[in-house]
């Protein structure tokens, strides 16, 4: 048992920031399975419609991202 | 990003999934002063040659049936003009140059950072924060030049119920200077995590060498999931290069016209 105990708060931490990912997964998760269902309904429409999937991927995962961020600066930055 | 030597004390198969983000200087030893030339240097300039090679090169027979490199700077350019006119409007097409340039240094660097023993130049923070400051900037400047002070109103929804206004504007203002943050750090993170979970999962497939136990279960399980994860990687390389375009692409639509 070496280091000291800050260091262990910031690798606890670490991993507590990384449960936000499972927030963005679910979040990509029901965009794109709502774009699908609604693409099933008139696919005529999807088409056109997939640029928007990807901006509300985006932002949705720009969340998760900020998670993963909070975790790389507890692990190189504190 | 981490600055501290990982992984090159301990002998053998051993080493830090981040140590493929460490830059260092070309030639000789040294610190990395703004002038080194460095690996990440190398790989921008390497990025920038095959964008040339692609897209000038391959193009310039101009050929009425287009041969295969052709037909690839062709299906790029269209995909991109067509993108930029959907989310944009035909104003906007006035924008599109920058727009290619980036998605196509973008999509080139990820594809070249996939390239075993190559840098991921899209992976630093540093690079990408440039050029999402760059939209940000540029965005925020156009749209003050094209409406004057009406373009604080993309700050004031008028379809929003009159109570609500200040507080969706005090939202807006934040989530408007989030932009860069998230623009830059969505490509950085993406390109990082997936390569050191590449590199995580490469640190187990040796191990069949140390024990033929345990080894013989997750030296296979761990080569097939590299080959998983690459394949994911090809698709995320470029997924990413199209969402940093199209999210450049809905702030200019933003820029031109405030009004919601």
């Amino acid at each position: 048992m070496t280091g000291d105990i800050v260091q262990m708060g910031a690798y606890i931490g670490a991993g507590l920031a990384c449960t936000g990912m499972g927030g963005a997964a679910v979040g990509v998760g029901h965009v794109v399975g709502n774009f699908i269902s609604g693409a099933l309904r008139n696919p005529s429409a999807a088409g056109g419609q997939t640029a928007t999937m990807f901006i509300g991927i985006a932002f949705a995962e720009a969340l998760g991202i900020f998670s993963f961020l909070v975790a790389l600066l507890l692990m190189f930055a504190v | 990003m981490a600055t501290e030597t990982h992984g090159e004390a301990e002998a053998g198969l051993v080493f830090h999934p981040m140590d493929q983000f460490q830059v260092t200087p070309l030639f000789g030893a040294g610190p990395v002063e703004w002038f080194t030339i460095t690996n990440a240097t190398l790989w921008m300039g390497l990025s920038i040659l095959v964008i040339f090679v692609i897209l000038v090169l391959g193009a310039r027979g101009r050929a009425l049936v287009p041969t295969r490199s052709q037909s690839i700077a062709e299906l790029a350019y269209g995909f991109i003009y067509k993108m930029v006119e959907d989310v944009t409007g035909k104003d906007g097409v006035a924008y599109f140059p920058y727009i290619m340039t980036l998605f196509m240094f973008i999509v080139v660097a990820n594809f070249l950072g996939l390239l075993p023993m190559a840098f991921t130049t899209t992976s630093h923070i540093a690079v990408t924060a440039v050029m999402a400051m760059a939209v940000f900037l540029a965005v925020t400047v156009l749209g003050f030049v094209k409406n004057g002070f009406g373009f604080l109103s993309v700050f004031w929804i008028s379809s929003a119920p009159l109570v609500l206004r200040p507080i969706l504007a005090l939202i807006e203002v934040i989530s408007y200077f989030v932009r860069p943050v998230s623009h830059s750090i969505r490509l950085a993170g993406n390109m990082m995590a997936g390569h050191a979970v590449i590199k995580v999962f490469a640190a187990f497939a040796p191990l069949v060498l140390i024990s033929t136990g345990i080894g013989l279960v997750v030296t296979p399980l761990s080569i097939l999931a590299i080959t998983a994860m690459y394949a994911l990687e090809v698709l995320v390389s470029f997924i990413q290069a199209y969402v940093f375009a199209i999210l450049t692409c809905v702030y200019l639509r933003d820029a031109l016209h405030p009004h919601h």
